[in-house]
């Protein structure tokens, strides 16, 4: 690993200020990407911004018909959380379901859905329920907020600090792990809400996470799993790599999207 | 007696190991260290045409930087192979040089280039990278299956055709003759995927200079420390034996990968008298996937014919096998007479012939892993049989019963002479543990839920206990293949067993025990075993071929022996009875049929104080031996997989695995067991998951755990496991060996499972989306005929 400089902020002010005052700079939050990546050699940044201490950044909140989860909670937190679970079981199981042990207790929800891996589980429910990217500067929608491939509407010197979450009618998420990483190759988070059916894909498409519009569509109008045989998922886009060309991941969307209607809840 | 042999001793090591205080190279702290780092090719194939180390050079605590042409000034010797294989036009096979440290061209990927020495393990590495090397790029040969082909780029300039060896076995003849007169022939193309070792630890070497006594000491986790003591003397000429101690202390797995005297050792130890500091080295993981030997990688075809009755007539396989850039030590042994001798299975088979051609390509040197040859012999004879019983429409085991061996000591067509085995016994054993006969209801009822369920066996023969010294020696062996052994007793009767055998997850410090427990009736805990050392232990030919049981213990037998004999002496001398009236049993040596005895620790004793003991007996109670087996032993087994298949998605699951063995005679049944766990669960891991890539320039796509798969514990179901024995007449234990029969019959049994239950041939890994795509393809409406 490359020497940085580490900082330990405790207000969102004095993050902000470490970050945009060094040109190099990242932010550091449960590191599960960056920290390997930095071993490899492969990232040298000139500082690290730890976001883990600031006021609010941990923890999750309900207020109406929204549960509000703070950037740095960790899927372990998210995956045990009670309200997650009464009000969001599909995102609680989705938290559960990332990496291993050591990953889901040190990970972000804030790291995860900032990085934008393809393969990440957390973009797809970002996407899928519809939610809102709460950061130093602003709120954004999901649906502006991922853009393709480890790339979002974040600013350099920009930090999330919670992703608000509509409750859903129902919803389920579905992956097929990589037999190596157990990163998606193909998961699916369908939900049923308040605005319509939404369809968000991850570890399947060439350019990240992507809503399927003809899912949503079969879906509006029959919420079954009979709705998803008669949608064709094209192979177009979707990626190819040693452990499975573009028709297989194809064929993965649509039987994960089937697994997920049907265990929707 | 409780701790003796067939007990189920737990094992003596494990507490260190559980409570973390195990101490591998790593561990070690020496006075006056330095770290090394490896300055590694990023091209496959490609020309030095210069090395820039001043950037390195100027970093404040470099010590140094060095490269391959100054190791060749000072008489340092390129990396041998130890097996010499003549090719079937009589000419020897090609070796292309491989230094320590590349000097003209780098072969693959992680190809070792320099060693920057630094004060710290990461400035050493950040040193590495800024050393400046000036490639110039080569197109490289990567497909094994290609390397030959004319206008392939040639990894050594000197090798045509990139052809080590094209060696054959067999009666090619007899053979095509057996096969013209075939009332049905079967065809099968086979590819027996590539594999990365990766043992938990990582290669680690520590090398010490001592300048005062001009002496070495290279700590390194080895799973033969006197090989790599001789091989560092005599070819490398680091320094000669008596002026180098090789340490192996505990080592967290090898699987062979840890045989092999790899550039890093070499170049740490010179390194060390170099620069008058000790280098210590561990590789990365993304290291060890570069630059720990590979396994397998076979292209075959084959060719099996029957006679009406369903009968073998005849049997010819022709094999490509990719040895990558340098021919490793066990490199060219494990393409051929690891293999190619193994094509009769269990089998009475008239005819075989075999061809291997052996290529080099620009991929890391492929070398023996566990099993080494043997898998690749039972993947082809397994698959073959089953594709043949298909066919011709017959049951698998049926065909397979027809052409059993039945009669032993049984000469094969290809060299071998199988010492012992029922074969009959181990496949209704396995039938029965499997349910076989129920197996048509369980099928019916996951084709309820969708799924799709098939069963596929495995019955399979090894060779172990490498090797007959002389047998070897004739075959190309550049060195003997017999153990040795020296037990002590001390003074207060407690024993110090020390082997050449080195244990790295084998639980030699339990098992070896048990032989001096039983055979004179003390506690095991009063049994310690040494191993690993050069300067304790007298010599030995290490540990893999499943060798360390029916070689290295036979020589603790054959020590025990000598003991036994004096101990008799001197008691029959203190008690004034008849040596034959001796019995020896619970730990005091009785006149037979008295009361009259002595205590262990009271013989230890005696033989110490040599107040008493008989005319012209020396003092002491210490007994060496040498054992050199007369022929190989041979374990077999039969293995049934049943497999569920999801159509969706292709995910294959093994929910039946029963492993039915023949090692013989068994000294610990707990450990029996655990090493077929293990080995199963990579044999697994070869079937469905892993497999190496390189890219088309050479780079390797599998370099890290995100793409290369290993099993996890939720991918393999509780095994089932039954022994059968017929004991080896060859060794004075009966014993088989058991290290690695798990990993040669499991990839075989897992394939032909799910091609009973697909319909359909697939390759190996049979990843989901392999899976799923055959399942894609034979659900295709065929086109009329």
């Amino acid at each position: 690993m490359y020497a940085a400089n580490y900082h330990k902020p405790s207000s969102l002010s004095e993050a902000v200020s470490a970050l945009s005052s060094n040109e190099d700079a990242k932010v550091l939050a449960g590191g599960q990407t960056l920290l390997p990546t930095m071993k490899q050699h492969l990232a040298a940044p000139s500082d690290l911004v730890d976001i883990r201490a600031i006021d609010g950044m941990v923890g999750v909140s309900v207020s109406g018909d929204t549960v509000t989860i703070g950037a740095a909670t960790t899927h372990a937190d998210v995956a045990s959380n009670a309200d997650v679970q009464a009000h969001i079981p599909a995102l609680a199981s989705l938290a559960e379901g990332i990496g291993d042990p050591a990953v889901r207790h040190m990970g972000t929800i804030g790291g995860s859905i900032a990085n934008n891996d393809p393969a990440a589980d957390y973009p797809s429910a970002v996407l899928g329920l519809g939610a809102t990217v709460v950061t130093s500067k602003r709120e954004i929608a999901a649906d502006e907020f991922f853009n393709g491939m480890f790339a979002t509407a974040l600013d350099e010197d920009e930090i999330i600090t919670a992703v608000k979450f509509p409750k859903p009618v129902k919803a389920a998420y579905a992956k097929f792990p990589n037999p190596a990483s157990r990163y998606a190759m193909a998961g699916v988070f369908v939900a049923q809400t308040g605005s319509g059916v939404r369809v968000a894909v991850t570890g399947a498409g060439a350019d990240g996470v992507f809503r399927h519009g003809g899912m949503e569509a079969a879906l509006a109008s029959d919420f079954s799993t009979s709705a998803v045989d008669g949608v064709t998922v094209s192979a177009d886009g979707m990626l190819s790599d040693i452990h499975g060309d573009a028709t297989y991941r194809a064929n993965l969307v649509k039987v994960m999207t089937k697994r997920a209607v049907s265990n929707a809840r | 007696m409780s701790d003796g042999i067939g007990a189920r001793v737990k094992r003596k090591e494990d507490k260190r190991f559980l409570l973390g205080k195990g101490k591998y190279t790593d561990d070690i702290r020496v006075e006056n260290q330095s770290y090394g780092a490896f300055v590694r090719s990023p091209h496959a194939h490609a020309r030095i045409k210069g090395i820039d180390a001043s950037a390195a050079l100027a970093m404040d605590g470099v010590i140094a930087v060095h490269t391959g042409p100054e190791l060749k000034a000072d008489g340092i010797g390129d990396i041998i192979t130890g097996w010499a294989i003549t090719s079937k036009n009589g000419e020897a096979m090609k070796i292309g040089a491989w230094s320590p440290l590349a000097t003209e061209k780098v072969r693959y990927v992680g190809d070792s280039v320099a060693i920057v020495i630094a004060e710290t393990q990461a400035l050493a590495r950040l040193a590495a990278e800024a050393v400046e090397v000036d490639y110039e790029v080569l197109a490289p040969a990567v497909a094994t299956g290609k390397a030959m082909n004319p206008g392939q780029p040639l990894v050594h300039d000197e090798i045509a055709n990139n052809m080590c060896f094209d060696w054959e076995v067999g009666d090619e003849a007899k053979t095509d003759a057996g096969l013209a007169g075939a009332a049905h022939i079967t065809e099968i193309s086979l590819i027996n995927n590539r594999l990365s070792p990766n043992a938990i630890e990582p290669r680690s070497a520590i090398a010490v200079y001592d300048d005062a006594e001009d002496h070495y000491t290279l700590y390194s986790t080895s799973q033969n420390p006197h090989v790599a003591r001789l091989v560092l003397s005599a070819f490398y000429n680091v320094a000669p034996e008596h002026k180098l101690r090789v340490i192996a202390p505990d080592v967290g797995g090898g699987f062979g990968s840890k045989i092999y005297i790899y550039p890093e050792e070499i170049t740490c130890l010179w390194a060390s008298m170099k620069t008058g500091r000790s280098v210590r080295w561990t590789a990365e993981r993304s290291e060890s996937f570069m630059t720990d030997a590979h396994a397998r990688d076979h292209v075959t075809s084959a060719k099996i014919g029957f006679d009406s009755d369903g009968k073998i007539v005849g049997f010819k396989v022709d094999t490509i096998a990719n040895i990558g850039a340098y021919a490793s030590l066990f490199a060219t042994a494990t393409p051929t007479y690891l293999y190619g001798t193994l094509l009769s299975g269990q089998y009475e088979m008239p005819a075989i012939y075999c061809n291997v051609k052996a290529v080099y390509t620009n991929t890391v040197p492929v070398d023996a892993y566990r099993g080494a040859g043997r898998p690749e012999a039972t993947y082809v004879v397994e698959r073959i049989m089953e594709k043949a019983a298909r066919e011709m429409n017959m049951d698998v085991a049926e065909l397979r019963r027809k052409n059993f061996i039945r009669a032993f000591p049984y000469q094969t067509e290809v060299l071998l002479a199988y010492d012992a085995g029922d074969f009959d016994a181990v496949l209704n054993m396995a039938q029965e543990a499997a349910d076989v006969a129920g197996f048509p209801a369980r099928k019916a009822e996951a084709a309820s839920r969708g799924k799709m369920r098939g069963l596929g066996y495995s019955c399979f023969i090894e060779a172990c206990g490498l090797a007959p010294s002389a047998a070897a020696g004739s075959l190309g062996s550049g060195v003997g293949l017999w153990e040795s052994a020296e037990v002590r007793v001390n003074p207060v009767g407690t024993i110090e067993i020390l082997t050449g055998a080195h244990s790295h997850g084998q639980g030699h410090e339990t098992t070896f025990a048990q032989l001096a427990a039983d055979r004179f009736g003390i506690p095991i805990d009063n049994v310690a075993i040494v191993h690993g050392d050069t300067d304790k232990v007298q010599f030995g030919m290490g540990t893999y071929g499943s060798r360390s049981g029916p070689v290295g213990m036979s020589a603790v037998m054959k020590a025990l022996d000598k003991v036994e004999a004096k101990v008799k002496k001197i008691v029959a001398h203190s008690l004034e009875a008849a040596e034959d009236d001796i019995v020896i049993e619970g730990g005091e040596a009785k006149i037979a049929g008295t009361d009259k005895k002595m205590a262990w620790h009271e013989i230890g004793l005696a033989a110490y104080m040599a107040h008493n003991l008989p005319e012209g007996m020396e003092p002491g109670l210490k007994e060496t031996s040498f054992f050199d087996p007369v022929n190989f032993s041979f374990p077999s087994g039969c293995f049934i997989c049943e497999v569920e298949i999801d159509p969706e998605t292709g995910v294959t699951q093994i929910v039946q695995f029963v492993a039915a063995d023949d090692f013989g005679t068994i000294i610990n049944p707990m450990i029996v067991e655990g090493q077929v766990h293990g080995g199963v669960t990579q044999g697994i891991g070869q079937a469905l998951m892993e497999g190496v890539v390189y890219d088309d320039d050479g780079q390797l796509l599998t370099g890290s755990y995100m793409d290369y798969t290993m099993p996890r514990a939720d991918d393999v179901p509780s095994y089932t496991i039954g022994h059968g024995c017929t004991p080896s007449p060859n060794n004075p234990l009966g014993l088989k060996g058991c290290g690695e029969a798990g990993a040669i019959g499991s990839p075989v049994a897992v394939i032909n499972a799910i091609v009973d239950a697909i319909g359909t041939d697939v390759e190996m890994p049979a990843t989901p989306s392999r899976v799923w795509a055959a399942i894609q393809s034979s659900a295709m409406p065929q086109a009329a005929e």
